[in-house]
């Protein structure tokens, strides 16, 4: 008997080994995907969304998004609106004047466009391209109004990462997966 | 359809919620308006449609097929590098990663351990399918079909050889990166694996600074040293590693057989080929092998219980970066010591704020998470002596290699070796087998210092 030669019955042992784990392997991952669809619960695609009753107005959505500017932007719920002349999320606190003055406004960015109705109404409309997701004008807002301003990922623009970099540091802890087919938390009452 | 379903829902939705909304809540009633003002809704831009996700899977299945007919079939670097080019562009820039096979594993781990989060489909088919394909003809995905190796891969320009045992060393870093991305995930504490990668934020052209240093870092490393995040850190590589070492089909340099001329030795630019090892004339020059791997195998059960100990004794860091965790000890400390007022809230001060609204939920919580990872800890730590002690003995064990091959494992498809076996030429119409056996003459001598076994 020569050990010289390479032995043809270890190659042959090796073959079986090989063969007997990826049989093994597909029988796990067959297994593993019967196990994942028998289980109950969605199946579509999550999204990320910020519940606005959790939300702290902390400022680390304008900051933490991976996009620049953030994914998040302020959105206005109309039928919870006050329409007040002196809109506490649109005017810095005790502001020199009722006008659209920048240095009367709460927004950084002076992305609210404030317009007459009719007397003593106005409407305040947020300018998303100009919207940076501060949530300054959500403070006042809440704080002080009614709480029609609130912040909301925005799905045309969130590339919606597997963990969301806002999510990670939210003071508030108000971020959540969301089913995608209902993507947004819409405020219907104040607070 | 489905991206649809909000917008359509929205009119119904908001007539029913204008008169739900109690106008005692409310600090300032919402007016009756005397003109014929109408009130404008809130759009509801939808999110990426579920179809687009399904062409994404689809496209995930044909390159995998493409490139492993391009891999074994056709045998054609070019056609690998034309695919990489696609892969790049679709995966990369156009799609913006997630939810990617990389980061998949930990969409899985979440999926198992966490009720509330069922793992979509997409995210599933991410996972196994590269996997699946992996136990049949290695590692296609790495070759041409994952934006991060083609990346990688295209701009490597002046390969760099890195010892062997530096390889084999830092070998075993994706396998443990994979143990901690999946303990971290499965007890919601992290998706590491995607924080720390260092490709999406160039895809994405946008991030943090510090993303975008460290995919500064390994993209000019890349031009050097090929692949380094795919050798040395990727974790779902460790995955597919392993399925590529049991894979039905495997990289075959020449295409018939090999004259041991040694001309694709330096072909590969990740040192995957291995040498042709010889068996020793004697058979009891076998015996010190022998019994390293014996001493070895017994080892092993050591390493893995010294690691699961070790393991434990981790898992109180590693609950620090957990949000909630994070927040519950800065609570508790504060309670001693009072922090300064300040004039201004910051994210601290407005979390601790919650803090103290919610403290025993936010504390029992987060000894939860802290249990949690204690268990998690030892099979972490257990892991990771496991990975060790492998390691180990899959470097004890003898290959029977007669030919140049690439380690099965190691290899990543990519094609590069083809081109440089004379065979192969010939195989092509190239060059004429005259020419072959020429260019084999001049072949490089074996090195006189390489052991006969």
């Amino acid at each position: 008997m020569s050990h010289a030669a390479p032995n043809p019955s270890s190659v042959s042992r090796r073959q079986f080994l090989r063969e007997g784990m990826r049989l093994a392997a597909m029988t796990g991952a067959g297994a593993f995907v019967g196990l994942s669809i028998g289980r109950t619960g969605a199946r579509e695609n999550y999204v990320w969304q910020i519940d606005p009753s959790k939300c702290v107005y902390c400022g680390n959505c304008a900051t933490a998004c991976v996009l620049k500017p953030s994914a998040v932007k302020c959105v206005q719920a109309y039928e919870i609106c006050g329409y007040c002349d002196l809109c506490t999320g649109y005017f810095v606190p005790e502001p020199n004047a009722l006008n659209t003055g920048a240095e009367n406004q709460v927004c950084p960015t002076a992305a609210i466009e404030r317009k007459f109705i009719e007397d003593p109404y106005y409407e305040y409309n947020i300018i998303e391209s100009l919207c940076i997701g501060c949530a300054k004008c959500v403070e006042g807002c809440t704080r002080f109004g009614n709480g029609s301003f609130y912040l909301q990922v925005r799905h045309d623009r969130c590339v919606n990462c597997n963990e969301c970099s806002i999510a990670r540091v939210c003071a508030g802890d108000a971020f959540r997966r969301v089913p995608a087919s209902n993507p947004y938390f819409l405020k219907t009452s104040a607070h | 359809m489905r991206a649809l379903f909000p917008k359509s829902l929205f009119p119904a939705l908001m007539g029913l919620l204008a008169a739900c909304a109690v106008a005692s809540e409310l600090r300032f009633p919402p007016p009756e308006f005397e003109t014929d003002y109408t009130m404008p809704g809130i759009t509801t831009p939808p999110p990426r449609s579920l179809a687009m996700e399904y062409v994404d899977t689809a496209l995930l299945v044909t390159a995998l097929g493409l490139a492993a007919w391009l891999v074994h079939r056709r045998r054609s670097r070019r056609g690998l590098v034309a695919l990489s080019v696609f892969s790049l562009v679709y995966f990369g820039f156009i799609r913006t990663g997630c939810i990617c096979p990389i980061g998949a594993p930990q969409n899985v781990a979440l999926g198992m351990f966490d009720p509330g989060y069922t793992i979509p489909l997409t995210a599933l088919a991410f996972f196994l399918v590269p996997l699946v394909f992996s136990l049949f003809w290695g590692r296609t995905f790495c070759a041409a079909v994952c934006p991060h190796g083609a990346l990688q891969d295209l701009v490597l320009i002046k390969p760099v050889k890195v010892p062997l045992w530096i390889e084999q060393g830092l070998g075993i870093v994706p396998f443990i990166f994979l143990g901690l991305g999946i303990l971290l995930a499965a007890t919601g504490t992290a998706f590491i694996i995607c924080r720390y990668d260092p490709f999406i934020p160039l895809f994405r052209m946008s991030g943090s600074v510090f993303g975008l240093t460290l995919g500064g870092i390994f993209l000019a490393a890349a031009l050097f040293i090929g692949r380094p995040f795919c050798r040395f850190l990727c974790p779902y590589g460790a995955l597919l590693r392993l399925g590529s070492i049991v894979s039905r089909k495997a990289v075959r340099i020449t295409p018939d057989h090999c004259t041991q001329c040694r001309l694709c030795e330096h072909s590969c630019p990740f040192g995957a080929i291995r040498e042709p090892v010889k068996l020793p004339v004697t058979p009891n020059a076998l015996a010190p092998e022998r019994r390293r791997l014996t001493w070895l195998i017994l080892a092993l059960p050591v390493l893995i219980a010294v690691g699961a100990w070790l393991g434990s004794k981790l898992s109180v860091a590693a609950a620090k970066v957990h949000p909630t965790v994070a927040l519950a000890e800065q609570f508790l400390a504060g309670d001693k010591a009072p922090a300064p007022a300040t004039a201004l809230p910051t994210p601290e001060t407005r979390a601790l704020g919650r803090a103290a609204e919610t403290a025993p939920e936010l504390i029992a919580a987060a000894s939860e998470v802290r249990r949690r990872l204690g268990i998690g800890g030892w099979w972490f730590g257990g892991w990771v002596g496991l990975v060790i002690g492998a390691r180990l003995i899959s470097l004890s064990l003898r290959p029977n290699r007669t030919d140049f091959e690439p380690d099965r494992g190691a290899c990543y498809a990519c094609g590069r070796c083809y081109l440089a076996c004379p065979n192969e030429r010939v195989r092509l119409g190239l060059i004429t087998p005259a020419e072959a056996a020429a260019l084999q003459a001049h072949a490089p001598v074996p090195r006189p210092d390489a052991k006969p076994s």
